[in-house]
């Protein structure tokens, strides 16, 4: 099938200002959005710049916005699109070139809530034991890849890049419900800060982006009340 | 590019950021006193380790008997007896306290019903004495990569590993007969940027894209390899590239062997579970070389689905309890083991998943169509056991150079490696080479740098940027390489066809000088890198098909219809491939036994 892909472009040293390009390509209805991005780079403007590694969904490079809705170009398939494929970088970050936006405001609020497992007791010989409920508490959250689809959908983001953001919230959460980790008093304290968790306002942009099918919203809720659980 | 160049000084240096290259990176930071620098083409989570699947093996007995020695064997008999005996040791018996450290950092494995980490049966995994499979593939879901990798980096963020994400190495610094740094273009603004230290450690991961199909991410272009093969550094055992059995049809997206391991079966078009065929005792939990080559056959003889290309991996819960029962498979409590569509789906939810998406089916109640797909190098840059790169059949050591990884060979591998020990290996020598490091960077000082570091990667590029386009395409020749040596260097090989894609091959090197690229700026051009990225691949396939005419016997992956026999009398022996103005030339090196002579093969 023949497919229009509306491309939004820019280029810092030539461009003033983003101007939209106009592709054809064709392409099988199973071909991935990537697979289409991929034929306007190899075989029609080879200066068309996007992320792109694992093309399987799992590495999280090639979050954009396809027809309105952040998703990623490897795990969208054009027959959901029809012919007519609008694509933009992701909003809320400052683009570089093109669809590469610049992820260090992103990471920059992953690395802030602690993103890794504290616990100082001495290490026993062998594994700590955790029941498979437990194990199940965090479950949903552990498969976040940082691709920034739900951080850069929330009109919360947008408004006030010190939001914190779904995802950092989610990788949290991560910790914060996990029976090993001690330090969830403090990432709740930077949760509970005037750019934390309180400025999600339950819009669910970020559950509906969420390309691992995160509950991300249904997260961020969890983390409010413990916040509310720990104060009473 | 922007001329001028930024200098760094850096203790260790670390060219990659999978789990290799963490891990080495958070245990020379945890010892304190070295500086450490991380450089990668991309955000450390988008590396190649995130998609790992099944599970890494340890014989950790959380569910039955299990040693580290039986996992010894398991791996020597999976590499056909090319992997060096020592170094097989090493990654058996420390596989098993770096598991235990992965779950003290955070590792969510999943669990027992005591709470202990869970196992699963993988490919060639066995109880050495009843030939059966065991449960050693430590696992969370079908995303074990995914949580190893995200574990690493959260430990290096915590100490302060300095990382420069999105620079590109395009070579590496050697003076004095010393490796003394790497010089990396930063893709965000086209600058050079040179990085001055007393250690380098190579953990670039693989090159599945030079072959058609594979499970390989597009980024996994070889780049480390490459780059030392330029400097005249040899690779070995480049003729074993392994094709994983089960990747989705015409995608190669992966489907883990945990799915055979869960009870999945393959079938071929007349409904037969051919695996029994070819393996009467482990069946579809062979070892992958076995598994990919049956699978071939069955498709040569006709018997593809529809006469296709391709077989279906079945693991609709009705399937597998009927082989479950065939092959009397039991609980522990004696009643007959049995699975439902809840237990596949949340043990292997990222596969449902994949299947759902690319082929609109579900797995749960349909086959899925698979075939071979280009999945891991055994071969590399040749390493002793502390992960520092040897030079020569002599195995001299070059003082300051190091890898790890998938790029490396130590040789854990051998010619076909055991499913779940990439994940073994990037840690047990991620940690050697980084804590080898440290103890080298404490001996000895900076080497001063070579004059105008920068000149040779930055003529490289300026010269493929400055390239009129012309009608010659980039695109054309990668297509054309993969195209040939999926056909002619892939699952089955013999010489006319392999000399067919060596001649292919120096055509398209030709070509290679006579194509341009569009993007002609500094800012993020991929469509330059990808071209460089290109050339490192074009000089890995060279390599492959060169290494794989030369050896004239069929060991492991490396299957040649023309010498369809084992031939431990002559090619007992690991390759050496170094690139010389005469083209390729072929050392060899012996192998390393200890206690598992070469026997039969059988599964």
């Amino acid at each position: 099938m023949k497919v229009t892909l509306k491309i939004r472009r820019f280029n810092p040293e030539k461009d003033r200002s983003p101007w939209w390009g106009s592709y054809e390509v064709e392409c099988e209805p199973t071909d991935r959005v990537l697979d289409a991005l991929n034929q306007v780079k190899w075989y029609q403007d080879g200066s068309l710049t996007y992320r792109r590694s694992c093309a399987h969904g799992i590495c999280g490079s090639d979050a954009m916005r396809i027809n309105g809705r952040n998703r990623l170009a490897c795990k969208t398939l054009i027959k959901e699109l029809g012919n007519h494929i609008t694509i933009e970088p992701l909003l809320g970050l400052p683009v570089i070139k093109d669809l590469v936006v610049d992820m260090e405001p992103f990471m920059e609020h992953y690395r802030s809530i602690m993103p890794y497992l504290v616990n100082d007791d001495p290490s026993p010989a062998s594994e700590r034991l955790q029941s498979i409920a437990q194990r199940e508490r965090f479950d949903d959250t552990t498969k976040c890849i940082l691709c920034a689809a739900c951080t850069t959908s929330c009109p919360a983001f947008w408004a006030r890049p010190d939001y914190i953001g779904p995802a950092a919230i989610v990788q949290a959460h991560r910790f914060i419900f996990d029976s090993r980790d001690q330090a969830a008093e403090e990432r709740l304290r930077i949760l509970d800060s005037p750019s934390g968790v309180w400025r999600c306002r339950g819009i669910y942009n970020c559950t509906e982006a969420c390309p691992r099918e995160i509950q991300v919203t249904q997260a961020i809720a969890e983390v409010k009340r413990e916040i509310l659980r720990r104060r009473r | 590019m922007k001329s001028g160049a930024v200098l760094h000084r850096y203790d260790v240096a670390i060219v990659g950021a999978g789990g290799a290259g963490l891990t080495a990176a958070l245990y020379a930071a945890r010892s304190g006193d070295v500086r450490v620098a991380v450089l990668s083409k991309m955000l450390p989570v988008r590396s190649h380790t995130g998609t790992a699947q099944g599970g890494i093996g340890a014989a950790l007995g959380n569910h039955e008997e299990d040693h580290p020695e039986w996992h010894v064997f398991d791996t020597i008999k999976g590499s056909d007896y090319l992997a060096d005996q020592d170094a097989v040791r090493v990654l058996c018996y420390e596989a098993v306290e770096l598991v235990y450290e992965l779950e003290h950092m955070g590792l969510p494995f999943d669990r027992t019903p005591s709470g202990r980490i869970a196992q699963r049966p993988f490919g060639g995994h066995t109880n050495n004495v009843t030939k059966q499979p065991v449960r050693r593939a430590c696992y969370a879901a079908d995303r074990t990569g995914h949580m190893i990798l995200q574990t690493l980096y959260q430990q290096c963020l915590r100490h302060r590993v300095a990382f420069f994400d999105e620079f590109q190495v395009l070579d590496v610094l050697l003076s004095e007969g010393v490796a003394n740094g790497v010089v990396a273009l930063e893709m965000a603004t086209g600058q050079l940027h040179i990085f001055h230290a007393r250690a380098v450690i190579f953990a670039t991961g693989g090159w599945g894209r030079v072959w058609q199909i594979t499970s390989n991410a597009h980024s996994f272009t070889g780049d480390g390899a490459a780059i030392v093969l330029r400097r005249g550094i040899p690779l070995e055992d480049m003729e074993f590239f392994q094709f994983h059995p089960t990747g989705i049809y015409k995608m190669g997206i992966l489907i883990t062997e945990g799915t055979r391991g869960e009870g999945g079966v393959l079938i071929n078009g007349r409904g037969e579970r051919f695996m029994a065929r070819y393996a009467p005792t482990l069946k579809d939990l062979a070892s992958r070389d076995v598994t990919s080559r049956a699978i071939y056959l069955e498709i040569r003889e006709g018997r593809g689905v529809d006469g296709k290309d391709y077989v279906y991996l079945d693991i609709r819960p009705e399937t597998i309890n009927h082989y479950f029962d065939l092959d009397g498979k039991k609980n522990p409590d004696g009643t007959p083991r049995r699975i439902t569509a809840a237990d596949i789906q949340a043990r292997l939810p990222d596969i449902a998943d994949f299947v759902r998406t690319y082929l609109g089916i579900d797995p749960l109640t349909q086959p899925i169509p698979v075939q071979p797909t280009a999945h891991y190098a055994m071969g590399g840059i040749p390493t002793d056991l502390h992960g520092c790169v040897v030079v020569d059949e002599h195995n001299t050591v070059l003082p300051g150079l190091y890898a790890a990884g998938e790029v490396a060979c130590v040789s854990v591998h051998g010619a076909n490696r055991l499913g779940t020990n990439s994940l073994v290996d990037i840690l047990v020598f991620g940690r050697r080479s980084g804590l080898d490091a440290v103890r080298y960077c404490r001996e000895t000082d900076f080497v001063p740098l070579p004059d105008r570091p920068d000149e040779a990667a930055r003529a490289t590029l300026e010269e493929l940027r400055a390239r009129p386009l012309r009608e010659e395409r980039m695109a054309d020749i990668r297509v054309e390489m993969q195209r040939v040596m999926m056909d002619y260097v892939g699952v089955f090989r013999e010489a006319a066809g392999i000399e067919r894609a060596l001649h292919t091959l120096r055509e398209l090197q030709q070509r290679y000088q006579h194509a341009g690229v569009h993007d002609k700026s500094f800012s993020f051009n991929t469509e330059l890198l990808e071209a460089w990225e290109l050339g490192c691949l074009l000089d890995l396939a060279e390599v492959t098909a060169a290494a794989a005419l030369a050896r004239t016997e069929s060991r492991g992956c490396h299957a040649r219809e023309d010498y369809p026999q084992r031939d431990d009398e002559n090619w007992l022996k690991h390759s050496l491939a170094f690139r010389t103005q005469q083209g390729i030339q072929l050392r060899y090196k012996p192998v390393t036994i200890l206690d598992y002579p070469p026997q039969e093969r059988v599964y």
